[in-house]
């Protein structure tokens, strides 16, 4: 029985666009900023509305985050957006120091994350940004699964303090989360299971659901819980969820060094030592293709989810 | 008080504050000197003159006038500075550099300063972080000013020019930077490491106003600073080239990049002191 089902797909880019024009009209602090993007982050109705509070800095990364950062200075809650690759690695040094140590309330909004962007291939798939982003001091790393949660993310960004890193796609992807409480920080328990837990994030939740039903009609019980917040991580939720099942598979569209299952495999070496897989990109670049034939080829299909169920089991 | 009495008791503040950047830097055997001694006149213009302050600092500074430090290693001077206009007790200047101070080696927020609103160090950060607050200025329709300093060596640093270019072509009135253009940099002279050629006519094609004044006479940095707020209700950002000495007020510090960063020994310290006989009380 798939538990869930979608009518409908929507890529989480939009789910941002249409967040950050509600809260420009919830607050009027709201600021955005983008670096030539503005159509490609689904900025538009914003600008639209708001031209007054609307940036646009041009090709000039680096001084979008300065700016976002001094912005601040003066009670603005400013959201930057440009692609993921423009919003992390190459502005690494800026969010370090004008944002993150400077704990500016900076919202870094970053879309065409991971291999999902498909055609454009690996210069603009990035693939570390989780990693780079969580490894800052006072960070908060949010990697929404859908339309709707990215929108219900952005909006809880409003209210939130401090720096923060928000990361979505370019696909249609199935929207499937409608109604469900959002909470930064708070792991969302899609799925109840005893064999064997899932962790995903992003557009790998979706996978994973796919991969449960398969599962499920081999009789192997799933947990699935979507660890939508990266950092601070829900160490509760995780090691409550391990203590039943005992074994653990994550799934994230991007390095297996320094994304989500990095951070449940500290939990667990720290707390509870357990038998785990990893379903991410496996220290590679990617390339061009279309998402699907892109996350099959990586190996972030569900029947690479299947399999390393399958594997973890045998460890347990 | 006439204007003359005036300048001599700011000439005696900024004898004083170079005599915390040496007595600093010297407590701790490291920091940056050279720049600070250089910029010393610019400090106290800005902090007992030209801004529009209070110290009962509040990070959003509402009303007032800020000031943001690019090039970061310039903090015993601003540190100085800052502590002798108010900000915090000037005997707080003996932590510099030191295990669990609020005076970290470049600026930083997280220690709560009063003053600093940013963290700098890393260079060619500055001036973004002052548009986005001259911006945040505009939106919150407060007339103040904004001014940023930054080192000539710093110039090569991109995000400087993606900035200068923001500034200019949103006609950001508010803003009122300096270059320290001292000529020095780390390994050397400017103009033997990667040369800024023409400075004024490349922010003059950026859409800056541009006046050049000699830093080190106080007298020429208040009438320049004062002189700047004019300007920039032509509706251009202004730019200062500062031309300064690097090290200046200490005889054997002047002019060479060999004391960037370098502190003092005992007998060196001695010798500096000596030729900063004006003092308002050592902290």
């Amino acid at each position: 029985m798939t538990k869930f089902t979608f009518t409908e797909k929507k890529d989480t880019r939009s789910g941002f666009g249409v967040g950050l024009h509600e809260l420009g009209k919830q607050n009027p602090d709201v600021v955005a900023l983008c670096a030539d993007l503005t159509g490609s982050l689904k900025m538009d109705a914003f600008k639209k509305e708001f031209p007054e509070r609307f940036f646009q800095v041009g090709i000039a990364e680096a001084n979008m985050m300065g700016l976002a950062a001094g912005m601040t200075i003066g009670g603005k809650i400013p959201f930057t957006g440009t692609f993921a690759n423009f919003s992390t690695g190459r502005v690494y040094d800026q969010i370090r120091q004008s944002i993150a140590y400077s704990h500016k309330n900076v919202k870094i909004c970053a879309s065409h994350a991971g291999l999902t962007l498909g055609e454009d291939g690996a210069t603009h798939q990035i693939l570390e940004d989780i990693g780079m982003m969580k490894m800052l001091p006072g960070m908060t790393v949010i990697v929404p699964c859908d339309y709707n949660q990215t929108k219900e993310a952005t909006l809880a960004l409003g209210t939130h303090v401090g720096p923060a890193y928000l990361r979505f796609g370019r696909p249609n992807w199935p929207i499937f989360t409608t109604g469900r409480p959002f909470t930064i920080g708070k792991a969302d328990k899609m799925i109840d299971g005893t064999d064997v837990t899932i962790f995903a994030c992003g557009h790998m939740v979706w996978q994973a659901i796919e991969a449960e039903a398969m599962l499920a009609a081999k009789g192997i019980s799933v947990e699935l819980i979507n660890l939508h917040t990266i950092k601070p991580l829900d160490v509760e939720a995780v090691l409550n969820s391990v203590e039943k099942t005992r074994c653990v598979v994550t799934a994230e569209e991007h390095q297996i060094n320094g994304g989500l299952g990095d951070s449940i495999a500290h939990v667990l070496a720290r707390f509870r030592p357990t038998p785990m897989e990893m379903v991410a990109v496996n220290d590679s670049f990617g390339e061009s293709g279309t998402p699907t034939e892109l996350l099959k080829k990586y190996g972030l299909g569900p029947e690479n989810i299947v399999a390393a169920v399958e594997k973890v089991l045998k460890r347990k | 008080m006439s204007k003359q009495t005036d300048l001599l008791e700011l000439k005696k503040i900024a004898s004083q504050i170079r005599r915390d950047i040496v007595r600093m830097v010297h407590a701790c055997q490291s920091g940056h000197p050279g720049g600070a001694l250089g910029c010393t006149e610019f400090f106290v213009a800005l902090y007992f003159k030209v801004l529009k302050h209070n110290p009962k600092f509040s990070m959003d500074g509402k009303g007032e006038d800020l000031f943001f430090l690019s090039n970061g290693h310039l903090s015993a001077v601003w540190y100085a500075a800052l502590a002798r206009s108010g900000y915090f007790d000037v005997k707080e200047l003996a932590t510099f550099r030191k295990l669990n101070t609020r005076l970290q080696g470049h600026p930083a927020t997280h220690e709560h300063l009063p003053g600093v609103r940013i963290a700098s160090g890393s260079l060619g950060q500055g001036l973004s972080a002052a548009l986005g607050a001259a911006q945040s200025k505009k939106l919150n329709k407060d007339d103040s000013f904004i001014y940023v300093l930054m080192g000539d060596g710093e110039l090569q640093e991109g995000q400087v020019w993606e900035a200068a270019m923001y500034a200019g072509f949103n006609k950001m009135d508010n803003i009122i930077a300096t270059i320290d253009y001292n000529g020095q940099q780390i390994d050397g002279p400017v103009d033997k490491i990667l040369s800024l050629m023409n400075l004024r006519a490349k922010w003059e094609s950026f859409g800056w106003t541009v006046q050049e004044f000699n830093g080190n006479n106080l007298d020429e940095v208040i009438k320049a600073l004062e002189h700047a707020k004019i300007l920039a209700k032509q509706g251009k950002p202004v730019m200062n080239l500062m031309k300064t000495e690097m090290g200046f007020g200490v005889d054997y510090m002047m002019g060479s990049h060999k004391w960037h960063g370098v502190a003092p020994n005992d007998e060196e310290l001695k010798k500096a002191l000596d030729q900063l006989e004006e003092t308002i009380g050592d902290y």
